[in-house]
């Protein structure tokens, strides 16, 4: 398995090119291209804020809420859309599994490195919310931006390896995920506050990986004050390290099974 | 194999490769993720019902620069031993050991996505065949002419004829300029020209000492292109060494094979043709047409392909076998050779009003050709007991095919003794694939200056019997 993921830094220009052509195949052929990296978190946004402004009452402590749940949404879209595609990512590919002596753990990485791209071709309008709501920004907290992506992009990779590797052997999991992935998105204070949900959710949400990904977003872009998270996110830096290195565990194990299975 | 080449180690070196591959065969109706967890068999599921032996034992050492051509059957485990050398799959036990960059054409064009252009696609098959984006660069030109394709290198890949997109895979596998070189029967790639221009690249190859391990159907691509071959019968290595030599015992083991389903497929046929028209008990006469009228009807059917079996059985033929050129009985012959065909006939009274007739239809059911002793002017005088009738081909120049015959005895105006109807099949094998039906002997001759390159087979048909 060493052996194996020391090899893994001689496929970048592989890596790179794949996740080229995934973005480039994504929207060839569409009027509006790379657009569609910006509008569809936009009309997303649209439709929760227009709920939370004329359907539902926003949650308390999240005002500006566009703003608020900006900050979970996209950090989350990036999550889900990689998960549900590197569960099908071994089997589509299987072309190359079969046929070409071909790494497969390149594949999931390409998958979740693609949605990465989507989400900084979103950042821009992140950016704009910023601004236009004249959101508290310092420096120090800014600079904590890229430690929380580098954590999400590890955290998601590890899943993405053991989803895309059990997924060759039960098919049944691309449809357990979607329903699993709703249930995550609404059990993650991305559309709520944490602060203001009651205690003894608060304590189920601190087992959830993923709340602490969004909180450090929404505590950096967000809310006023100091990055109080960063402890939290320090452990949880330590916990996708060794969920990574499961996931590749998983995957190398179940390696040399694929070409005979997908 | 032979290693000659000493000392150097050797480009592909596979000891004692077992590989099964496994069915699910059980798993494939309940399996799903929850049914495993809750019978808590995740582990045991995992686990394969069946096995299915696709290698058994083969070994094999390529020295460097030596071309070996593998041929075998269907199913024979010839791919799956191609895979192993790529290292796509692992073996069960045993060891497979390259040395060198290894190129596969095995499905070609496999990592191109249909969205995107010819050229980012070249770049990127190059790069997941082992080259850096520079060598890509370098070669691109160079790629692009190999596969005749500079008009249309930025359109999409879906646009792409299916020629088009083997020959640009195949463009692509050759320039990254492996040390070892695994062909699976990639070479009904696009037109004569195209395939012209693969085989002078896979020469070149050769030329330059690269090692080439080809899976292939063309026995005559293995005698003429490999210096050693081997062949794969069951996953286990029937034999190996001189292609020649080990094409040629291939071809007799295909032809056995064939003999003894044509041999069974004749048995079924006269079976079916004895039960179904007259049952062994039945008296003759019961069921056969003494009425002239029907044995004109009988007559009719001669145009119907419909194997059957009709007649008095006044006079009988017990059996009808084939002869080739060495006496022994058999089902397939080479174009050419001579052929007897011996029936054997049975009158348990005399007769004297007998014709003895025969005809050879093709697949088709054209009849090829027909006679019998009447039309030869053989004016009968008496047939009794047990008799033998020969006739002999002195050369049976038919082009290949499988070949159907029809054996009657008869009176002189029709009325049938015993008339098998398509119940005999032989079949006529042949190294130059002409068509039509009947094989003059010829001879090509050219005045002027005419060449012929040396690597084009004999167009003139040499029978080489393989049955010695």
């Amino acid at each position: 398995m060493l052996h194996n993921l020391a090899q893994l830094p001689r496929y970048r220009g592989l890596i790179q090119s794949l996740v080229a052509r995934e973005l480039k195949a994504r929207y060839r052929g569409s009027v509006l291209g790379f657009f569609w990296s910006f509008i569809n978190p936009l009309l997303l946004l649209l439709v929760y804020t227009f709920i939370f402004a004329f359907v539902m009452p926003a949650p308390k402590g999240t005002d500006p809420y566009p703003l608020f749940m900006f900050c979970g949404l996209l950090p989350w879209t990036w999550f889900a859309s990689s998960l549900m595609e590197s569960s099908g990512v071994l089997i589509s590919g299987g072309n190359l599994i079969k046929k070409v002596l071909f790494p497969a753990e390149v594949l999931p990485i390409v998958t979740v490195s693609a949605n990465m791209v989507h989400f900084v071709l979103a950042l821009p309008i992140l950016v704009f919310f910023l601004v236009w709501y004249r959101a508290p920004l310092t420096f120090a907290e800014l600079a904590c931006f890229p430690l929380v992506v580098a954590v999400q992009f590890l955290f998601t990779l590890g899943c993405a390896l053991i989803l895309s590797a059990l997924t060759v052997h039960f098919r049944d999991i691309r449809d357990i995920l979607s329903n699993i992935l709703t249930l995550w998105f609404f059990a993650t204070p991305i559309i709520y506050s944490y602060q203001f949900a009651p205690a003894l959710a608060r304590r189920f949400m601190n087992l959830n990986p993923f709340a602490h990904i969004a909180i450090s977003y929404q505590e950096i872009l967000f809310f006023p004050g100091p990055f109080g998270h960063w402890k939290w996110l320090a452990a949880l830096g330590v916990v996708s390290i060794v969920w990574f290195l499961a996931g590749y565990w998983v995957f190398d194990r179940l390696r040399d099974t694929f070409a005979e299975e997908v | 194999m032979n290693s000659s080449s000493s000392g150097a180690r050797p480009a592909i070196e596979v000891a004692r490769v077992i590989k099964v591959y496994r069915r699910f065969s059980h798993r494939k109706q309940f399996a799903t993720l929850k049914s495993a967890l809750l019978s808590r068999s995740l582990i045991k599921n995992l686990k394969p019902d069946e096995t299915f032996t696709a290698l058994n034992d083969v070994s094999l050492t390529v020295p460097k620069g030596r071309t070996l051509g593998v041929i075998g059957r269907n199913g024979s485990g010839k791919s799956t031993l191609l895979k192993l050398v790529a290292g796509i799959t692992k073996p069960s036990s045993g060891t497979v050991k390259v040395d060198g960059r290894i190129s596969a054409l095995i499905e070609l064009g496999a990592g191109f996505h249909p969205e995107i252009s010819g050229r980012e696609n070249v770049f990127i098959n190059g790069i997941m065949l082992g080259l850096t984006k520079r060598e890509v660069a370098q070669r691109f030109d160079e790629i692009v002419d190999f596969a005749e394709m500079q008009e249309f290198i930025d359109a999409p890949v879906k646009t792409y004829s299916s020629g088009m997109y083997m020959r640009l895979g195949f463009a692509v596998a050759i320039h990254v300029d492996p040390d070892v070189l695994l062909v699976d029967e990639v070479l009904a790639v696009g037109d004569e020209g195209f395939t012209h221009k693969c085989l002078d690249k896979f020469a070149e190859f050769k030329r330059r000492g690269k090692t080439i391990l080809l899976v292939t159907h063309s026995l005559g691509m293995v005698e003429r292109f490999c210096d050693e071959a081997l062949w794969l019968d069951g996953g286990r290595i029937k034999g190996s060494g001189d292609p020649k030599r080990i094409v040629g015992a291939y071809v007799t083991d295909v032809q056995r094979k064939e003999e003894d389903e044509l041999a069974a497929a004749d048995a079924r046929a006269r079976e079916g043709a004895d039960t179904a028209v007259v049952s062994p008990d039945q008296p003759a006469s019961a069921v056969l047409p003494d009425d002239p009228t029907e044995t004109a009807a009988g007559e009719g059917d001669m145009f119907r392909a419909a194997e059957g079996r009709w007649g008095s059985r006044e006079v009988e033929i017990t059996q009808v076998d084939f002869h080739g050129p060495d006496g022994q009985p058999g089902h397939v012959f080479q174009s050419g050779s001579r052929v007897e065909v011996r029936i054997h006939i049975r009158a348990p009274l005399p007769v004297d009003d007998f014709v003895v007739g025969i005809g050879i239809f093709n697949a088709d059911g054209t009849c090829c050709y027909g006679t019998n002793t009447y039309i030869e002017e053989l004016a009968p005088e008496s047939l009794a007991g047990d008799v033998e009738a020969t006739f002999t081909i002195d050369a049976l120049d038919l082009v290949e095919g499988t070949y159907k015959v029809d054996v009657a005895v008869h009176k002189i105006d029709g009325y049938p003794y015993d008339y098998h109807r398509l119940l005999h099949t032989f079949r006529v094998k042949s190294r130059v694939k002409d068509v039509g039906i009947y094989r003059p002997r010829h001879a090509w001759r050219f005045s002027g200056d005419v060449r012929f390159k040396d690597a084009q087979p004999p167009l003139s048909p040499t029978p080489r019997d393989r049955q010695s």
